[in-house]
């Protein structure tokens, strides 16, 4: 898949944001009045920056309104209800925090499960996509999940939950791509199948329907050659995971503890970059790609 | 939860009115409904195009060049005004002039060669539908140099079908697509008759019969087939007499039809001393003579009653005369032709040659079958049913477009004829105004005298030496030297020698050449960069060795460029046409028809029609033909022309709603006061063809459907139309006596002589009895071992699909196709390049793997490279950068020999450019910046398009 | 809605026939002149005479090689539209609805006032049936040619896809799937009409006829009796066989000995 900026930014930010507003809403850190209006502040800014961040892969971004109508059946639209669910509930938290020294409990947990599901949601709108099937694994939403808790936590200053998290979220994303070295294979979809040719033996792409490019190959056939993945891997652990964990070890420092987020966020860009850039979706076979 | 969903206008506005007329993009022309829509300027425009389901051509249907006919008439590449040339030649820098200086400026060069040397003309059309009238125009100019493309395109085909049996595959006659159950392809990817032929094969696919495709490529028509056969390239001639060898030992040929309907039972002079040796015997009438079985005594072929003998020999006064079919039986029973001995050859293993044929025999004799038809023979003998024989082929440029391709073409009309399949039910049939003997053509006229016309039609068919186009010097009357010795039987001219010829001044120098619709500057000329040279090249004075040229295009393609004046044509849409049977009509072989095209919307731009602009240059120069007595002009313009031009009495560029003649003629679709065929000029025959949705058909009656050359009902119906004059019934030449008269003549019998030096292959070549000889020596074929071949690809036509923003998103670049072989050979991947020699040139281009290709063979699309600045294209075009010619690497003239001499890349016969005998080897180069040769740009005249395009004309 | 219709009256669609299709592209390009100048937004070009052209087709051929165990390898052409699935997920994922199936036919249509053009639809399709257009910006797709089917304005032979009426070798065929009668129907069942990807559980409605087996006639000939044997293996020996046979003959009876 084309790995377009814009959704890179918004998974990871609004990943990040909603995982800070999760632990907010737990009441970690508990703080209140003017500190609790930069966690809530940084939160917001995370959360909403992605979701506008989003926007920018509209065509239309003027009727994003009409996202939220179907929630039935549509996890984007219902990633649209809990984010703006999980953003006016944590919102009146926030005013609570930071006007009236008060942590609504209640309130926050509800705060906190929208937040968990905005994350969730956003990541089954990936999951579910039978046409990638390396996106196509619950372990997605774990990992997104934990990508957004390990994040929030770091945020948050929770350095504990940010160790554990931390390394959780590393095992999923060796797990994720383990899995994911053969998702393609397992999904039992091929060229074979692609084309109904199997049976006479074995097809391969040859003259491309066009000789330039189209939406289709632009958008959804994007090759990484292997050897470019793997060092890109090896940066985003390095960052993501390895450099934190490290410098939480050490001895508490703001200025540490910073370069840790930066570190991070880093990290998971070029994991959300390869997270796209990696995933093969199936309509790539039509067009020569395996 | 109810399911919700929006309501939808089921029944949108279509079209403001809908016009029909004929589409362009290619020669098949297949009527196309144009949707207009009022634009914003209240003008109509196009807003959809789709085919006519009325049209006998496409019933309906419409190819994609078809569709997007909208997106060509809009192209930002059409040209806008008269130019004339301001920059060097090659430049590409015009200045816009009014119609009127344009025209004084061509009478100003035309008009002092016709009242002293007409030959210093030459014109030359390309891609022409309307040569009935070019090339009336040039003969009443007076020069004997014009031909059309037909010389390098496929002359091979039109002629061996023309003298073999009358008529042609080319757009000459198709498969009997209702009864066939086998259907054999001769190299073909695309044809003339484009949509014809898909709907034939989806048509026989659709009933479960079988296609055989023969073709070093299995794209297109071949990939469909249900076997494949992947010849080596420049075989097929030897496969096809294996095919007919295996069928003559086995007995499975059609005796009575070749006894019938062939001249396989006439008497050949056997006579090796003899002048006449190997000519046919005939009576003082001219009639060959044959053995009638029934009387055991000398008949001519032609007798009420008389059966032919196919095996009886004629002995008188010394002379033994034997039958054409024992010379063909001791010819092709030979064992040089068994298929074990030419399977390696042909890269076809000698089992599948024989179940072939095999299958051919099963099909045209077991599963023959009767139409319950009556039909009468030229000999008055009544026949109750007509037997099918439903085997088909056909066969095009991939057999035609080799120097042994005149032969190659015979070999295959010959096993047609053995199996007694053409113009019966389930074979191969012909289109009027075909069948037409090769007696009842033309012969070539080149006689030009100052300020008066030329002595007769330029083009022709020719019978023996004395028909040549010869000066009394014995040097070649023509530019190009067609009817020459080095190709007697140039039946369509040579296009591809004019430039070289011109440059050369051999035979003669010239003073203007004036092209139409030809991109002879870039992929319909051999030797691409030698052309442009030649183009642009002056003498000592500093003048151009060609000194001027005129050129009419629509579009900017390369070759406006290299013109110093450029007459810019109208779009298919804007003009009147005529696609009339005294050229190449639209006729189907059931039905004679012809069409017009007519201006369903108006120019934008200051240009006119092609042919009325001839008309207003004849008028100018008073040219005969267009001047009546009084000296007025006859035509005003093109339309009026089509209306009232008579060819002879009655006959004229339209055969629909004529005028009643005095007696009456047959009706088409005609209502009952006009009548179709012959007749007067009819004022409303125009409307009449727009009312009709562009076209007319005459329907041929049903007894007269089949065995049309001999079949009386065909005859007199032809007779009636007005494409003959008189009943021309023949017999299908399995030995073509013409071809042995050339043969006599280099055996030095009679007044006409070759010259020496082509003596010996004139003996070798001009066999009277199909044969193959290996052209891979004369390419060096040991040091470049490889086939390289290109392929039209159905969704682009020629260089002119480029300019068309939908076509040319599907063939944007050409890779060369590599076979797996060589792929691994030469160490390759997709997208590798490598540079690609021939004896001739180089050139360095990118690579793809497709296995289901000849081991010996590369191709690639035909003229998707483009030159940069050409086509309103912006200069990194795809076209241009990556996009390449194979025309670089072939020449109009074969490597040395070593003999001093050097010979055309031509069949010796016909002078067809042999295209697909180019031998080549490759070797893996790394990635130039841009496929090479790459070319400078040439300054575009119209700039470049738009950006984008969001073509909408309603709301 | 988003949601799919429990069922559909009819089921809509085309078979494709790769036995007969030539890959002439004819269907990509009437496709795109009838889209372009009817149902929603104009299919855009970008760059059409410049170094990259690009633009929105709802049509396009493929074509692939395929080498069977033995003999020579074979080339498929391979038309793609929209297979208008029975579990279109392309209409599931779609957050706004503008992506809807018909109830009353099957049709799976944008509708482009609806659209935000996310592109999950896209992502959704393992077919590739769907295009976002680079100058609307709405998502678009085959429509079946909704406009044509039952447009009261085009004579009743006309109401067919523009695909289906331009294809000069007949290799398309338009019809109702829920029909068993209808010619799709048929030809599906006679020919093996097949699903692509069945694996993901899209329940296409389009169905693709295979190609026939290739190359088989040598198998089919050797299985016949002998066909070809020789008359005589001398020229001599084989105008005596004429010279037989010509005396025996009368009539059309020759060549079948
Ligand atoms: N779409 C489209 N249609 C066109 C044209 C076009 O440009 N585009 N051009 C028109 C014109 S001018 C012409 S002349 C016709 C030509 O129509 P075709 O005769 O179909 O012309 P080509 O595309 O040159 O195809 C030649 C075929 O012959 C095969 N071939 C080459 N050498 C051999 C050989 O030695 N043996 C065998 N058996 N096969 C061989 C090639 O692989 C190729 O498939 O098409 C006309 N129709
Ligand atoms: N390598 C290789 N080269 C080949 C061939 C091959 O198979 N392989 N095939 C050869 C054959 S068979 C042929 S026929 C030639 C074809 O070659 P050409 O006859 O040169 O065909 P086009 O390239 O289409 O060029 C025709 C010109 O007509 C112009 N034109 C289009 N419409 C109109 C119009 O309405 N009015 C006017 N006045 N002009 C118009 C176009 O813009 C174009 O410049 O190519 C030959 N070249
Ligand atoms: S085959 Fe195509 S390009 Fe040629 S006349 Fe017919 S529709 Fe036009
Ligand atoms: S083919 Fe693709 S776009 Fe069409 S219905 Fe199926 S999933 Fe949706
Ligand atoms: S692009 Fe349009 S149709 Fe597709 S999912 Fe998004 S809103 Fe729905
Ligand atoms: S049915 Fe209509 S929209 Fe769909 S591919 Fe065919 S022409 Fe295009
Ligand atoms: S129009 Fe018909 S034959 Fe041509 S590519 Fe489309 S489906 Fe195939
Ligand atoms: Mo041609």
């Amino acid at each position: 898949m084309h790995p377009a900026p814009s959704v890179i930014l918004f998974t990871t930010l609004s990943g990040l944001g909603f995982g800070l507003l999760f632990f907010l809403g737990l009441g970690y850190p508990g703080s209140t009045g003017w500190v609790a209006f930069v966690f809530f502040a940084l939160a917001y800014l995370l959360a909403v920056g992605g979701l506008m961040a989003s926007t920018f892969h509209l065509g239309h971004p003027e009727r994003a309104l009409k996202a939220f109508t179907q929630w039935r059946s549509s996890w984007l639209s219902r990633e649209a209800w809990c984010a703006v669910g999980a953003l006016v509930v944590m919102g009146l938290v926030g005013l609570g925090r930071v006007f009236f020294d008060t942590h609504w409990m209640a309130l926050g947990m509800i705060g906190a499960v929208l937040s968990v599901a905005t994350v969730l949601t956003t990541s089954m709108i990936y999951t579910q996509l039978k046409t990638v099937p390396r996106w196509n694994t619950p372990i997605t939403p774990m990992l997104f999940l934990s990508y957004s808790a390990a994040g929030g936590a770091l945020l948050a200053g929770q350095i504990d939950w940010a160790r554990i998290l931390l390394c959780i979220v590393a095992a999923l994303q060796l797990a994720w791509w383990i899995a994911g070295e053969r998702a393609l294979e397992r999904s039992g979809t091929s060229l074979a199948t692609a084309t109904g040719l199997g049976p006479i033996g074995t097809p391969r792409a040859f003259e491309p329907p066009h000789t330039g490019s189209n939406y289709l190959t632009r958008e959804m056939v994007f090759v990484v050659a292997r050897s470019h993945a793997k060092l890109l891997r090896l940066v985003a652990v390095l960052f993501a995971f390895a450099i934190p964990l490290v410098i939480l070890t050490m001895t508490f420092n703001h200025t540490l503890a910073g370069v840790a987020v930066i570190s991070h966020i880093a990290g998971v860009l070029i994991s959300r970059w390869l997270f796209f850039a990696e995933a093969e979706h199936v309509v790539g076979l039509y067009y020569g790609q395996r | 939860m109810a399911h919700r969903q929006p309501k939808l206008d089921l029944s949108p506005h279509v079209s403001d009115e809908v016009r029909k007329t004929t589409c362009y993009m290619c020669a098949c022309r297949c009527g196309i409904n144009v949707h207009l829509k009022d634009g914003p300027d209240g003008k109509k425009q196009v807003a959809y195009i789709e085919g006519n389901r009325d049209h006998p051509v496409n019933k309906g249907v419409l190819c994609a060049k078809g569709s997007a006919g909208i997106m060509q008439v809009n192209a930002p590449s059409r040209l806008r005004a008269p130019l004339k040339r301001v920059g060097p030649r090659g430049s590409g820098e015009f200045e816009e002039i009014s119609w009127d200086e344009a025209l004084d400026l061509a009478v100003s060069w035309l008009e002092p060669l016709r009242k002293t040397n007409p030959e210093k003309l030459a014109f030359f059309t390309g891609r022409d539908q309307s040569q009935s009238f070019t090339s009336f125009w040039a003969q009443n100019f007076g020069t004997p140099n014009y031909a059309a493309h037909g010389g390098f395109c496929s002359v091979n085909m039109a002629a061996a079908g023309i003298y073999t049996m009358g008529g042609a595959f080319w757009e000459f006659g198709q498969p009997d697509w209702d009864y066939t159950k086998l259907f054999m392809l001769f190299g073909v990817a695309e044809d003339h008759d484009s949509n014809p032929i898909k709907m034939g094969i989806g048509r026989i696919k659709a009933r479960g019969a079988r296609v055989i495709g023969v073709n070093p490529i299995r794209t297109g028509y071949n990939a469909v087939a249900d076997d494949w056969v992947g010849i080596t390239p420049g075989t097929d001639g030897l496969f096809i007499l294996s095919l007919i060898h295996a069928l003559m030992k086995a007995g499975r040929i059609d005796l009575d039809y070749l006894a019938r309907f062939t001249n396989a039972p006439c008497l050949v002079n056997a006579d090796t001393k003899s002048s006449e040796y190997g000519l046919l015997l005939r009576d003082e009438k001219g009639k060959s003579l044959v053995i009638d079985r029934e009387t055991g005594k000398l008949t001519p072929f032609d007798q009420k009653g008389v059966r032919p003998d196919l095996s009886a020999t004629y002995r008188h006064a010394g002379l033994t005369h034997r039958p054409v079919f024992h010379l063909m039986a001791e010819k092709y029973l030979d064992p040089q032709y068994a298929p074990e001995a030419v399977a390696e050859r042909c890269g076809i293993p000698a089992a599948r040659i024989r179940a072939i044929a095999a299958e051919l025999a099963r099909v045209a004799f077991d599963e023959a079958f009767e139409l319950d038809r009556a039909w009468t023979d030229f000999r008055g003998e009544t026949h109750k049913t007509m037997t099918g024989r439903p085997v088909s082929f056909h066969a095009m440029r991939g057999i035609s477009a080799h120097a042994n391709g005149f032969q190659t073409c015979r070999a295959l009309h010959v096993l047609q004829i053995i199996l007694g399949t053409v113009e019966v039910p389930g074979g191969f049939r012909f289109k009027p105004p075909y069948p037409k003997p090769a007696e009842a053509h033309p012969k070539p006229h080149c006689h030009a005298t100052p300020d008066g016309p030329l002595d007769g039609p330029h083009l022709g068919f020719v019978h023996g030496p004395d028909d040549l186009a010869l000066r009394d010097d014995g040097s070649a009357a023509r530019i190009d030297k067609a009817f020459t010795w080095e190709n007697p039987m140039s039946a369509h001219g040579l296009m591809h020698m004019v430039i070289s010829n011109a440059y050369a001044g051999d035979p003669y120098k010239i003073d203007t050449l004036f092209m139409y619709m030809a991109n002879m500057s870039w992929n319909s000329s051999m030797n691409t960069r030698g052309v442009i040279d030649m183009l642009t090249d002056r003498d000592d004075k500093g003048d151009y060795v060609i000194p001027h040229i005129i050129y009419s295009d629509a579009y900017s393609s390369e070759m406006v460029g290299y013109a110093d004046l450029i007459l810019p044509d109208t779009t298919y849409l804007e003009r009147h046409d005529c696609i009339s049977l005294l050229d190449r009509p639209i006729c189907e072989a059931d039905a004679a028809a012809d069409a017009i095209r007519w201006p369903v919307i108006e120019p934008d731009r200051d240009v006119r029609g092609f042919q009325t602009v001839l008309i207003q240059l004849a008028n100018k120069m008073k040219l005969p033909g267009f001047t009546d007595a009084d000296g007025h002009a006859k035509y005003t313009d093109y339309a009026d022309y089509i209306v009232n031009h008579q060819r002879k009495p009655g006959i004229g560029p339209l055969a629909g709603w004529r005028k009643p003649p005095e007696g009456s003629g047959v009706g088409g679709t005609s209502s009952d006061d006009n009548v179709g065929g012959r007749g007067s000029p009819n004022p409303e025959q125009l409307d009449k063809y727009v009312e009709n949705g562009g076209f007319w058909t005459s329907h041929i009656p049903d007894a007269a459907q089949y065995y049309k050359p001999w079949n009386a009902a065909y005859q007199d119906w032809a007779v009636k139309l007005g494409l003959y004059d008189s009943p021309q019934p023949y017999l299908f030449n399995l030995y073509v006596e013409p071809l042995r008269r050339f043969q006599l003549a280099a055996e030095g019998h009679g007044q006409r002589q070759p010259p020496d030096h082509l003596r010996d292959r004139i003996k070798a070549y001009f066999d009277p009895l199909p044969i193959w000889y290996d052209t891979e020596g004369d390419n060096k074929g040991e040091e470049f071992p490889i086939t390289a071949l290109t392929q039209r690809p159905m969704a682009m036509y020629h260089s002119w699909g480029t300019q068309n923003a939908w076509l040319r998103q599907l063939h944007g670049h050409n890779p060369l196709y590599l076979p797996t072989n060589l792929m691994r050979e030469n160490d390759l991947e997709d997208g590798d390049w490598v540079r690609v020699t021939s004896p001739h040139g180089e050139i360095t281009v990118p690579v793809m793997h497709m296995a289901a290709l000849n081991a010996n063979t590369v191709w690639t699309w035909n003229a998707i490279g483009k030159r940069k600045g050409a086509w309103a294209l912006e200069t990194d075009a795809p076209e241009a950068t990556r996009g390449f010619l194979l025309n670089h690497l072939i020449h109009e003239l074969l490597p040395p020999k070593g003999d001093g001499l050097r010979w055309a890349n031509s069949d010796p016969i016909t002078g067809q450019a042999a295209w697909f005998d180019l031998k080549v080897r490759l070797e893996k180069a790394h990635a130039p910046a841009e496929a090479q040769p790459a070319f400078p740009p040439i300054a575009s005249p119209v700039g470049t398009g738009p950006k984008s395009l969001t073509w909408k004309i309603g709301s | 809605m988003t949601l799919l219709p429990e069922k559909t009256d009819r089921k809509l669609g085309l078979v494709i026939d790769l036995d007969t299709c030539v890959g002439c592209h004819a269907c990509v390009i009437s496709c795109k002149g009838w889209n372009t100048e009817n149902y929603g937004a104009p299919l855009s070009d970008q760059d059409p005479y410049g170094a990259d052209p690009t633009g929105t087709f709802l049509n396009r051929v493929h074509s692939y090689e395929v080498q069977p165990e033995e003999g020579a390898a074979q080339l498929i052409h391979f038309p793609k539209s929209c297979l208008h699935c029975e579990d279109a997920p392309c209409v599931t994922v779609c957050p706004t609805g503008a992506s809807y199936k018909r109830a009353e036919d099957g049709i799976v249509l944008v509708n482009e006032a609806d659209c935000i053009g996310c592109g999950l639809c896209a992502w959704a399709c393992p077919y590739g049936a769907r295009e976002m257009d680079s100058a609307e910006k709405v998502m678009k797709k085959c429509t079946l040619c909704v406009d044509r089917i039952y447009n009261e304005n085009l004579p009743e032979e006309d109401r067919e896809p523009a695909c289906v009426r331009t294809c000069p070798a007949g290799a398309r065929h338009f019809g109702d799937f829920a029909d068993p009668s209808s010619n799709v129907s048929k030809l599906t069942a006679e020919r093996g009409g097949m699903d692509l990807m069945p694996e993901q559980g899209t329940k296409p409605v389009n169905k693709y006829l295979p190609p026939r087996p290739k190359d088989t006639l040598e198998m089919k000939v050797s299985g016949a009796p002998p066909l070809l044997t020789p008359i005589a293996e001398e020229p001599k020996g084989f105008l005596g066989w004429l010279d037989r046979t010509l005396g025996q003959i009368d009539g059309n009876k020759t060549g079948g000995r």
